[in-house]
């Protein structure tokens, strides 16, 4: 009885001990991959399509996807693709004009002929409908991100598993943000 | 400058709106895009600017807003989160084996269900953190944090000294199911065993996945985490609750016949050094503890009259370990044959051969995965490759999980006919959550 009983207890520090051993290699192989930087969701602006997915896919409802407004690269026009439908009847702040669904966009006169765009973040659902239109007919200072103070960071980006376009990538929580104007990975064609 | 600057956008911007309306996506806004930019071309060309409509200089002392930008959550909170995770588990197991306090252990998982899980919205995750790792050997691009490392590892670590500690209170997903079980069923035996299978299937799928860098179903289908975000798509929201209310009768369902780490955490739980017991010394036999596990976790007494008449023998056991060679190539069998099936979850292979057995899908404008595709300059050659390689990757990934199950079910069947000698009433290391409800019966004083 004695003698099964130590049998069975060297066999059980003999598995121990290789257990201990393989989740260390594990963690050692992993190690050489490993960085102590955390990891975020950002879209890059460049490869965005603005098909629209982003307000739809994110867990978060609404999306953590927004647009920002890169205010540098902004022309400042009155007439504005991000900001008016296509055929609006006026350019003003008709209701009918806008193109945003929401009205997240607040059209501010500064001085003639030159207006700024800002974007009310509670009320934009990232559908990205104003970001086509300025990257269409203006300058492209409107793009579709992902606002980390909002976005939950999943393990895995529910929309950039439907992401056409596979411009939604993880970068360094260092650097946090691929906003244009800072961010300015221009497209290779 | 500027009158003249308005009059030719506002002709632009009639000549495209008309042209936009027409269409809904893809080509037709390129085109009329190439045909603008080859106008603000020779526009800029003039005005000698980078943009197509450069920043005006403002007379009014105009100041330009900077883009809002949050911050993520802090590094140093990530590392907080492992210190949680550390506290919590040590806590557990003291409270577990020194103190053999089940309130205890109930009062940490509550903290645990508050804290990693609604607060921390159940991401960060040990569970998940599997696919992490895996997809950090797969793929050298990838790389991994420390803490999620580090939540893979430490559970595991813990487990094989103390035991299923982390299933006790450590894990969000565990203490929202403790929470509801009012009137647990004992399962049948067998019914156990082969539902017990279902977490090697999971995790061999979920490594497959991870590893072809295709998806992280762990976390896709964590039917627990939109309870912890009170948001979530429908049919998640059904699959969560749906649980909860299994999980009133037939405890813990998704920790026990589901959960892909579980399997890791069983595994070292066997060989643990230090595994708690229903009783502090001796069992004195009284039966008391019988009934307590709602996991039919606790292993009864080996009645050797009963082993002897059922005629399970050593001629079994070797039947058994023959046969499992047969399992290994069977499961391998299947596996290879359902690559072609399984590889189709990866949106490149999907897109490929969708491509490829429907080509008239490219005239389908409201297909935004093909259109996007289309329009990217990428050729079909390319992504048939690409396809290709993630489907080889695939074709070698499936027979080794199948070789793996295969493996697993001769394992199973061989321990059905394998009998250790029991006195007493013990813990099935294995399957032991380490709950601690079964002390709370033993009458026996330390």
């Amino acid at each position: 009885m004695n003698k099964t009983q130590n049998r069975r207890k060297f066999i059980q520090n003999g598995v121990r001990l290789s257990l201990l051993l393989s989740l260390g290699t594990v963690s050692a192989a992993a190690l050489r991959s490993v960085t102590g930087d955390d990891y975020v969701w950002q879209i890059d602006p460049f490869e965005c399509t603005q098909c629209g997915r982003c307000a739809t896919d994110c867990v978060k409802k609404p999306s953590a996807v927004k647009c920002v407004h890169a205010y540098a690269l902004c022309g400042y026009c009155d007439l504005c693709g991000g900001y008016l439908k296509p055929g609006a009847i006026a350019r003003d702040t008709g209701a009918e004009n806008q193109l945003c669904p929401t009205a997240a966009i607040e059209r501010k006169f500064i001085e003639e002929p030159y207006f700024e765009y800002h974007i009310i973040e509670d009320l934009c659902i990232g559908c990205g409908k104003c970001v086509k239109g300025c990257t269409s007919f203006g300058n492209g200072s409107l793009h579709l991100q992902i606002i980390h103070d909002i976005c939950d960071n999943c393990n895995e980006c529910a929309i950039a598993r439907v992401c056409p376009s596979n411009a939604i990538t993880r970068v360094k929580a260092s650097e946090a943000y691929k906003v244009k104007g800072d961010f300015t990975n221009k497209p290779k064609a | 400058m500027n009158r003249f600057h308005k009059n030719t956008k506002q002709l632009f911007f009639k000549f495209l709106s008309a042209n936009w309306r027409k269409v809904k996506w893809g080509f037709e806004i390129r085109r009329s895009f190439l045909i603008l930019s080859f106008l603000i071309f020779n526009f800029s060309l003039a005005s000698g600017q980078q943009q197509r409509f450069p920043k005006p200089e403002f007379s009014t002392g105009y100041e330009q807003p900077s883009t809002i930008v949050p911050e993520p959550r802090a590094l140093a909170l990530e590392y907080f989160d492992v210190a949680v995770l550390l506290v919590v588990l040590s806590l557990i197991s003291w409270l577990l084996l020194k103190k053999r306090s089940r309130q205890g252990v109930l009062w940490i998982s509550l903290f645990t269900l508050a804290y990693f899980g609604f607060y921390r919205e159940g991401c960060i995750c040990s569970i998940g953190a599997i696919q992490n790792v895996t997809l950090s050997f797969a793929d050298p691009n990838y790389a991994i944090s420390v803490t999620t490392l580090l939540f893979f590892v430490v559970p595991l670590a813990f487990t094989l000294f103390v035991g299923r500690t982390f299933c006790a209170g450590a894990c969000p997903l565990g203490a929202i199911q403790d929470v509801v079980i009012i009137k647990p069923i004992s399962l049948p035996k067998w019914l156990n065993k082969t539902l017990g299978l279902i977490p090697y299937l999971y995790l061999s799928l979920a490594v497959l996945f991870a590893a072809t860098g295709t998806d992280f179903i762990i976390c896709r289908y964590d039917p627990f985490v939109g309870i912890f975000r009170m948001d979530a798509k429908f049919h998640m929201v059904v699959l969560g609750i749906a649980f909860l209310l299994m999980g009133m009768f037939v405890a813990r369902p998704y920790c026990r016949f589901l959960c892909p780490y579980s399997v890791l955490l069983s595994w070292m739980s066997r060989f643990s050094k230090w595994h708690m017991t229903i009783t502090p010394s001796k069992c004195i036999q009284c039966k008391l503890c019988a009934n307590s596990c709602p996991f039919d976790a606790i292993d009864f007494p080996t009645n050797e009259k009963e082993v002897i008449k059922s005629g399970l023998g050593p001629k079994r056991f070797l039947t058994y370990a023959l046969i499992i060679p047969l399992w290994v190539a069977l499961g391998v069998f299947v596996g290879a044959k359902s690559h072609t099936f399984l590889s189709k979850a990866n949106p490149n292979v999907y897109l490929a051969e969708l491509l490829i057995s429907n080509p008239e899908i490219k005239n389908d404008k409201d297909n935004i995965d093909v259109q996007t595709f289309l329009s990217s300059g990428k050729t079909l050659e390319i992504l048939v490759k690409e396809a290709e390689v993630i489907r080889e990757k695939f074709y070698i990934g499936s027979m080794m999980a199948g070789g793996f199950m295969g493996l697993v079910i001769g394992m199973t069947l061989l321990n059905t006919v394998v009998f250790r000698k029991r006195q007493d009433y013990e813990p099935h290391r294995g399957n032991c959550l380490s709950c601690a409800r079964c002390m709370n019966y033993c009458p026996v004083e330390q």
